[in-house]
């Protein structure tokens, strides 16, 4: 752990060395988007380049070439999260998109008026909107399970809440405002003795620790490439391979059917029954180049170096006065969410700014959360594996600083 | 220190900021609108006391940054005892300010107000210096639900 290439990997994002507002980069965004090292870049520079045609659906050269990366690319995803098979990996633009198939589809087939859907309180709005889409159109209910004022699910609670109508429990994996990591493998052993289905919004654990849906045992598992040191505009919905095959495709189009006519279609094989139209080819290809990058360094290691950043930072915090963190969960991933007495997070934003310090100030897509804590918005400071304890040194003294100023 | 941020944070701002003017609930109200700004959770009621077509009080409650809540310190202590229409066209030269080219704006036009300028360079700020602007903007035209700068 001593030996994490902090000093290679800084070097390998070109962006870092950028300045802002004439002084260094320090970005503690990433939760809500995070930056790409040279080699995605360079992926998507050589497949342009060099490679580049639609996919699937040519017998040319270039064409058998985009696909061998495209397919490739599916291939790096099916390992990275041990599914066990690149038939349960389905490219979509993001969590947000992946959620919304999942609604549409799974939801829709199986469930009906005065069934439950069981999420927490700590959802991204992009795991409640479609939910209470789905409701409406249906005429099923949405539960929601309580959290604490740590921030951490009350686990109790959501297993009173799961009854014999839960034909879904929507759970988000890592919590985008607070930093929880959730009982996952507890929820979804509840959820299998009584057979409910569960989908794990792995948008914020994914760039953070190993995942191994397999192990998990979730029905869906589903992230977005830009918060993977990928592209935006690519994503993932893992699915098991029997749910799959049994939901209706989400959108038609090109790519999904085998068969038209115009009297009936017949869809095509996993995966691209859920791929309609032309993919997001390079961006496809970005991500597969994002997952060997960190396969060189290893999720363990990842998320070692990360807590090492978050103890850091959580220590540093704690001593300034007015200072409050909301979400001090004890399974926790690399978020720093606070308030200051009497200043507001976009105040607290536009400060750090000035100084380099990119962060994030507001409700973070997750009203609900900010209510719980009565809030209006936090300050966020995200880290990813690229940061240092010099960075958050920065942070600290900015943040002492313009409490100076404020007072 | 922050030396950048100088033409944002002016010490007025600060000062209305701790302690804002007309920051009370006006029972009698005539008009009392409420906005909100859902990007930064800034919330303000708006209060007005009329006669005829003059502002003859006004007053807010509610929480939001530095920047809205001296925008609307400011803009209760200026509107009081104008028109209607002077206060709408104060609007207008205010949306002018935050937003437009800065060789377009007469700065003397609008008093005290200038001290917002700053924003203008902050274009993600904008919204929090007139918010309290389209709160007044539905309160003089008699829209009672709340509005929002979304
Ligand atoms: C926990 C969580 N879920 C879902 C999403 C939605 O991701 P995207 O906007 O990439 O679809 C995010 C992104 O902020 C998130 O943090």
């Amino acid at each position: 752990m001593t030996t994490f290439p902090i000093e290679k990997i800084r070097a390998d994002f070109p962006i870092l060395q950028e300045k802002i507002r004439n002084k260094p980069l320090v970005y503690l965004d990433n939760a809500a988007s995070c930056q790409k090292p040279q080699q995605v870049i360079d992926s998507i520079v050589h497949l342009y380049s060099h490679e580049y045609a639609n996919v699937h659906r040519g017998v040319h050269a270039l064409s058998v070439k985009a696909t061998d990366r495209y397919e490739g690319a599916r291939e790096k995803v099916k390992d990275f999260i041990n599914a066990q098979s690149t038939k349960e990996i389905v490219f979509v633009r993001g969590a947000t998109e992946a959620i919304n198939l999942i609604a549409q589809t799974f939801g829709k087939t199986n469930i009906k008026a005065g069934d439950e859907i069981l999420i927490t309180a700590m959802e991204h709005h992009s795991n409640i909107v479609p939910w209470q889409m789905l409701c409406k159109e249906t005429g099923a209910i949405l539960k929601v399970a309580p959290i604490n004022l740590q921030g951490e699910l009350v686990y109790a609670e959501l297993e009173k809440l799961i009854t014999d109508k839960t034909k879904l429990i929507a759970v988000v994996h890592m919590s985008n405002a607070l930093g929880t990591i959730n009982p996952v493998k507890k929820i979804i052993a509840a959820a299998k003795a009584r057979n409910i289905a569960v989908l794990l919004d792995g948008a914020q654990a994914i760039p953070h620790m190993p995942v191994d849906v397999q192990a998990l045992g979730c029905d869906f598992y589903v992230f977005s490439g830009h918060k993977l040191y990928a592209p935006s505009g690519i994503g993932v919905m893992y699915g098991k391979q029997a749910l799959l095959e049994a939901m209706p495709p989400y959108q038609g189009g090109g790519d999904m059917i085998r068969k038209v006519t115009f009297a009936e279609t017949e869809y095509n094989v996993l995966p691209y029954k859920f791929e309609a139209g032309t993919p997001s080819i390079a961006d496809v290809v970005g991500l597969g180049a994002a997952i060997d990058y960190l396969n060189v360094i290893g999720m363990d290691n990842v998320a070692a170096y990360e807590a090492e950043l978050l103890a850091y930072a959580t220590e540093k915090a704690k001593q300034i006065k007015g200072l409050r963190l909301i979400g001090e969960a004890q399974e926790k991933g690399a978020i720093l969410s606070f308030v200051l007495d009497k200043i507001h997070p976009h105040d607290i934003g536009t400060m750090l700014d000035s100084l380099g310090i990119a962060i994030r100030a507001g409700h973070h897509c997750a009203m609900p959360v900010m209510d719980f804590f009565e809030v209006p918005a936090t300050a966020r400071a995200s880290f990813a594996m690229y940061n240092t304890k010099d960075e958050i040194d920065v942070l600290i003294n900015g943040i002492e600083d313009l409490i100076k100023i404020f007072g | 220190m922050f030396d950048d941020l100088r033409d944002l944070y002016q010490e007025v701002i600060f000062d209305h900021n701790r302690n804002p003017r007309n920051f009370h609930v006006m029972e009698d109200a005539d008009r009392k609108v409420e906005g909100f700004n859902p990007l930064c959770g800034d919330r303000l009621t708006l209060f007005l006391k009329l006669d005829g077509d003059k502002i003859t009080d006004a007053s807010f409650q509610g929480s939001g940054c530095a920047i809205s809540t001296a925008s609307v310190s400011l803009m209760t202590e200026i509107v009081k005892g104008k028109t209607e229409s002077e206060a709408e066209d104060l609007f207008q030269k205010f949306h002018q300010m935050t937003t437009g080219k800065e060789e377009e704006v007469n700065l003397e036009a609008i008093g005290k107000l200038a001290v917002l300028a700053g924003v203008r360079e902050y274009p993600a700020r904008v919204k929090c210096a007139t918010l309290a602007w389209h709160t007044l903007d539905a309160a003089l035209k008699n829209e009672q639900e709340s509005i929002s700068t979304e």
